[in-house]
């Protein structure tokens, strides 16, 4: 196993989360309590986990995100943004007109967004698509598809699953983001999906499940995954929505959620002592 | 190479064949083609080809959502997807995917739906697209074509392989009668005209190609001159050629074997109400759903019918007085 920089990936995780701040901030709200969720495995991913180039973000044999979840866009443009795909001054451009960073993703409008989600399922079969793609043109490249649990109600994310474990796609790796909450509440209050682990074993799929807040988790979980197989891989994230920002965290009803000057400055106080106790 | 050979007479070649056969051409003439289908293989005689070339065609099952998204993601790696299925689940059952991983993504997919309308038959209403054209029309830079005979078919099918946008071609896949010659190449966004008339033009596509024809004949009978003009590509509509011809006739009529709301009529006359209102009669099917029973039956059933179209060219020449 790779030496895992813990403190690095959670410096960066940090970093994602104020960039994610600042363009929900710049138009006073936005799909916050989904983006904080992810933003420790979109550390992981673009920290140590995928070949990417920010200077080339079309090369064809790099490796993939398929951010399913469309409206965690906020977290993905941030994540671009630290990596130098795209100013960082340009987050707080956030779905104002003409932007190229929309509420959803979109992969003609950003670099380095690779595909164009919102419509929820529907990225969990271009993601399928893609890495067949890769896989009919022979590239090593792989596929990471975060998909939401409440994304999951839709019937196309199973055909989707279904697809990639009958193709053996094992350069498709899920990231089912369970952080138990979507717009309307508690996922188990709306429709409950039941045992993920289970669903995943029981659809083909090789699945663990991990805290998926915890960076060296991610980092050894997603490092299994590139042993190849036959099968494609599911990890499982146990988060939580709004992770990173206590009050967000606290609040049921963060699907979207305000964030004026008052949370603003708090908020980001907050997460620069958490990088202050970081980075010294 | 265009010739216009039109008969009466039923093509040899069913239009199924012609997929099964110029799929695996098309493949086979370039490495990015790569065909999707949802459980229906056996309906377009692919099947074997398919078996053969597992990296060539995927199989999806019975998940047409799937499918599409699945293409639309090859489409994203520089692949040429062809996806087949019935009309109706290649169109209503999978249009959030076909308008949003295909149109909006600007991932290029070209869509074939067979059956549609009464060409369904004997699979009845469930089977029976009426409006797919109408859905495809309303996807931004979509290209929509209701193939007139298997020689078309194959024309155009080469040509939407390297075509940007979704591409919708909708056909039977049983038999057409000839149109054109084998070999013809049938210009995608050209209306061809097969017959010269002065006192009206029937605009038509697919299987009411061959009823205008008959209608025309039918109506020279009576001292009626009516042109015939296949409007095979409904969207990108040649818009140039239906306001020539109304201008040279002022009456025109659309058939098509499709429901009148969205489909080649709504196409036709938004043009002329803006470029050269004239007296326009529709034969289409009047906002019902489908039924099984054979074609011929259906046709009548839904006034699809040469008979109708004569009589809707002579009520639209009364209006023309």
């Amino acid at each position: 196993m790779d030496e895992i920089n813990v403190k690095k990936l959670r410096s960066f995780a940090v970093r994602i989360r104020m960039g994610t701040l600042e363009a929900i901030h710049s138009l006073g709200s936005g799909h916050l309590g989904g983006s904080l969720s992810i933003a420790d495995v979109l550390a992981v991913l673009y920290g140590r986990e995928m070949k990417v180039d920010p200077k080339n973000p079309g090369w064809p044999e790099r490796d993939k995100l398929v951010c399913s979840k469309g409206h965690a866009g906020p977290a993905v443009y941030s994540t671009l943004a630290n990596l130098g795909f795209i100013p960082y001054e340009e987050l707080k451009t956030l779905n104002r007109p003409g932007t190229r960073l929309p509420s959803h993703c979109d992969r003609n409008k950003t670099p380095g967004v690779d595909m164009t989600t919102g419509s929820l399922g529907q990225g969990t079969s271009l993601a399928a698509g893609m890495a067949l793609g890769d896989r009919l043109r022979g590239y090593s490249s792989r596929t990471f598809l975060i998909v939401g649990d409440g994304e999951s109600n839709e019937g196309q994310v199973w055909e989707a699953f279904s697809f990639a474990a009958a193709k053996k796609l094992s350069n498709l790796v899920v990231l089912l983001d369970w952080n138990k909450r979507q717009l309307d509440g508690y996922t188990d209050d709306v429709l409950p999906m039941g045992d993920y682990v289970a669903k995943f074993n029981a659809f083909g799929f090789d699945t663990v499940k991990v805290d998926g807040n915890n960076v060296e988790e991610l980092a050894k979980a997603l490092e299994r995954t590139r042993q190849g197989g036959d099968k494609p891989y599911a990890i499982i994230l146990d988060t939580v929505k709004g992770a990173g920002i206590p009050e967000v965290a606290e609040t049921v009803m963060n699907h979207s959620y305000t964030v004026d000057d008052d949370r603003f400055r708090r908020y980001m106080a907050g997460l620069e002592a958490q990088l202050q106790e970081l980075e010294g | 190479m265009m010739k216009i050979e039109y008969t009466g007479a039923m093509d040899p070649r069913l239009c199924k064949a012609v997929l099964g056969e110029t799929i695996p051409k098309l493949a086979e003439a370039d490495p990015d083609v790569i065909y999707l289908d949802a459980d229906l293989m056996n309906c377009i005689g692919t099947a074997k080809w398919a078996a053969a070339h597992p990296d060539r065609a995927i199989n999806c099952g019975i998940a047409e959502a799937n499918m599409v998204g699945v293409a639309c993601g090859l489409a994203s790696a520089g692949f040429k997807p062809i996806v087949h299925t019935f009309g109706p689940f290649a169109s209503r059952r999978c249009y959030d995917q076909l308008f949003l991983s295909g149109g909006y993504a600007r991932n290029s997919i070209t869509v074939i739906g067979t059956d549609p309308g009464v060409t369904a038959t004997m699979n009845g209403g469930t089977h029976m697209p009426f409006e797919d054209v109408a859905l495809y029309r309303a996807i931004p830079g979509s290209t929509v074509i209701d193939a007139t005979d298997p020689n078309m078919l194959e024309s155009v099918l080469r040509q939407c392989v390297d075509r940007p946008g979704v591409k919708y071609i909708r056909v039977g896949r049983k038999q057409y009668a000839t149109v054109y010659a084998p070999g013809s190449e049938t210009p995608i966004g050209k209306a061809v005209t097969l017959r010269e008339g002065s006192d009206a033009v029937i605009f038509a596509a697919g299987i009411m190609v061959h009823e205008a024809m008959q209608a025309a004949q039918a109506l020279e009978a009576e001292g009626i001159s009516a042109a015939v003009v296949d409007l095979f590509t409904i969207k990108p509509l040649d818009a140039e050629a239906v306001v020539s011809w109304a201008q040279k006739t002022g009456a025109v009529v659309v058939a098509e074997n499709h429901n009148r709301n969205g489909g080649l009529y709504d196409a036709v006359t938004q043009v002329l109400s803006e470029e050269c209102p004239v007296p326009c009669r529709c034969v289409a099917v009047e906002d019902e759903f489908g039924e099984v029973g054979p074609q011929g039956y259906l046709q009548k059933r839904f006034g699809l019918t040469a008979e109708h179209i004569a009589q809707q060219t002579c009520a639209v020449l009364e209006r023309k007085k």
